[in-house]
């Protein structure tokens, strides 16, 4: 199924480029759910402060592949590697080195922004001289500093994501999963999102690995992309490989993706996911 | 080694303290849900407890029919704001935040202990009212401090309980609908077989047996020693404290265990 890359052959984390500094590394990770096979034997590596986008249709695998990168699911097989630690054997030093986006809104609106942010600063341990500025520091960089005593109820879709991404980033994390981190947002607020997701990585060097369906978020921002479809990895690279991979002529990555994650109709996923992935998008909308 | 053992002790306590801190501070925001919870118990001391209490139907000895009923409707209405308390985790699981949570470092132990202490400190409310109801009503109350802090414990220790098998409830389920249903289903024979509002010597032998296996029955016999004067424990204060001790710790290990289920 892997399409004709560059060094396909050799496993992605011997490659050159990744093998000094992976701070993620799937071993042929599978998750099977009865008779379906989410995630099918995947590997790949990701370098420490790099953006790595995960792409698919709905239902190809991507939510469980970063469930059991978060240690919220446990694999049926293989293992990850998440800033050199087990998955499997030691999840709990995995969860202080990274910081998670769920794709579902993750904030209490009944509590202030502040709360939110203090109650997460003590559940990651962050001591307690230090909380205040931290807490000040996180809010100003993601452009809340006024907005800290408010209640998040009142908080618009935006902000409600910057939010999220300021909690998960109190502590940090080497890497942040982030599971379709712009969905249901207008342009603009994803504007802002990816801006400040950008001077995360580029002020404390913060890996992100994030999941989405928008091919342009994915140009313009990720350093490399995986394409999933039925749980498998069908095809890996920077963008310009992978449109190069079609031949001389130019493909857009739309193409590309359409190709690598078959254009059908999709026949998997749940109700609960599609009533959950439209909850949010209201929400957050 | 004890230095460590020690450190994860104190680690547990403090995540369990900070997810209670989380609960609580929503109820600083909105606490309209305590006013209208006060109006249950209200309403059983004094119509149910008046009207029983001049139809003499139900023999307490020397105790009026008031005073026995007072510490079994404190100990009702804990269950019932502890046994819904699952439906909060199903709300935040269909919004992300219970996922956030288990991705934290926090152990899974210290995220049920924090949800149940919270339901311990709602229900102080609820202890708050039924006392006033009932020194309104000519209870005779025992206002002595170590007597009140025995009522506290019990009634954060029931509430952490029957929170725990809430939690447990919503784990296994994991819908509204059908938490509610086996909420229902759960709250009126916990009630009933137990010595809440009738004494155990009343009942036949098959509810005597049953109302043992109740836990609501543990609690409700230790309130009533410390909560009012003339009324001694029929089953004893210790075995009262270690039943009720013992389960909720059964209870949160096993909740710890369901709790991960929630994320996926």
């Amino acid at each position: 199924m892997m399409h004709t890359l560059p060094n396909k052959s050799v496993h992605p984390c011997l490659r050159q480029d990744v093998m000094n500094d992976s701070v993620i590394e799937l071993k042929a990770l599978s998750r099977r759910f009865g008779n379906l096979i989410a995630v099918d034997s995947i590997s790949l590596c990701v370098k420490a402060g790099e953006v790595f986008g995960l792409l698919g249709s709905n239902g190809a695998g991507k939510t469980t592949a970063i469930k059991m990168l978060t240690t919220l699911l446990p694999p049926s097989s293989g293992d990850a590697l998440v800033a050199g630690l087990s998955i499997k054997t030691q999840s709990v030093g995995v969860r202080r080195a990274i910081g998670y986006v769920p794709q579902a809104v993750s904030v209490d609106g009944s509590l202030t922004g502040y709360e939110n942010l203090l109650i997460f600063a003590k559940l990651y341990d962050i001591p307690g001289r230090e909380r205040e500025k931290r807490i000040r520091e996180t809010l100003e960089f993601m452009g809340l500093s006024g907005d800290g005593r408010r209640l998040v109820n009142e908080y618009s879709g935006g902000m409600v994501r910057r939010l999220e991404i300021a909690l998960s980033t109190l502590h940090r994390p080497k890497v942040l999963f982030l599971d379709e981190p712009t969905v249901g947002l207008d342009p603009i607020a994803r504007d802002a999102v990816w801006n400040l997701l950008m001077g995360l990585r580029d002020k404390y060097g913060t890996t992100l690995f994030f999941t989405t369906h928008y091919m342009e978020e994915a140009e313009s921002y990720c350093d490399r992309i995986a394409i999933m479809q039925m749980g498998t990895i069908a095809a890996m690279g920077t963008c310009t490989e992978l449109e190069a991979s079609f031949g001389g002529r130019s493909h857009s990555l739309n193409e590309v993706f359409s190709h690598y994650a078959g254009n059908s109709q999709e026949t998997v996923g749940s109700f609960r996911k599609s009533s959950t992935d439209r909850a949010t998008a209201e929400r957050l909308g | 080694m004890v230095n460590a053992v020690l450190n994860n002790a104190t680690g547990f306590i403090y995540k369990s303290l900070v997810i209670a801190e989380f609960e609580l501070r929503k109820l600083r925001h909105d606490f309209t849900e305590l006013i209208t919870r006060a109006l249950q118990p209200a309403l059983w001391l004094l119509i149910f407890g008046q009207v029983f209490s001049k139809s003499g139907a139900i023999k307490t000895g020397n105790l009026p029919y008031l005073d026995f009923i007072a510490p079994g409707i404190l100990a009702q209405s804990v269950l019932f704001i502890a046994i819904f308390f699952g439906i909060n985790v199903i709300w935040e699981r269909d919004l992300g935040i219970v996922q956030k949570f288990l991705a934290s470092p926090t152990p899974r132990g210290a995220l049920v202990l924090g949800k149940g202490l919270s339901a311990g400190i709602r229900s102080l409310s609820q202890a708050i009212i039924v006392y006033s109801i009932a020194a309104f009503l000519g209870v005779k109350i025992n206002w002595s401090p170590f007597a009140i802090l025995n009522v506290i414990v019990i009634v954060i220790l029931a509430a952490t309980l029957f929170a725990t098998i809430s939690l447990i409830i919503a784990c296994v389920v994991k819908t509204r609908e059908r938490f509610m249903g086996v909420g229902q289903l759960l709250t009126m024979p916990l009630f009933f077989a137990s010595n809440a509002i009738y004494p155990t010597a009343m009942m036949p032998d098959w509810l005597k047996v049953l109302s043992h296996c109740n836990p609501l029955t543990y609690v409700v016999d230790a309130l009533r020693s410390f909560m009012v004067v003339g009324s001694a424990s029929t089953i004893g204060i210790a075995t009262d404290y270690a039943v009720l001790t013992l389960s909720t710790i059964v209870l949160i290990s096993i909740a710890a265990r369901l709790y991960p289920r929630l994320a996926i």
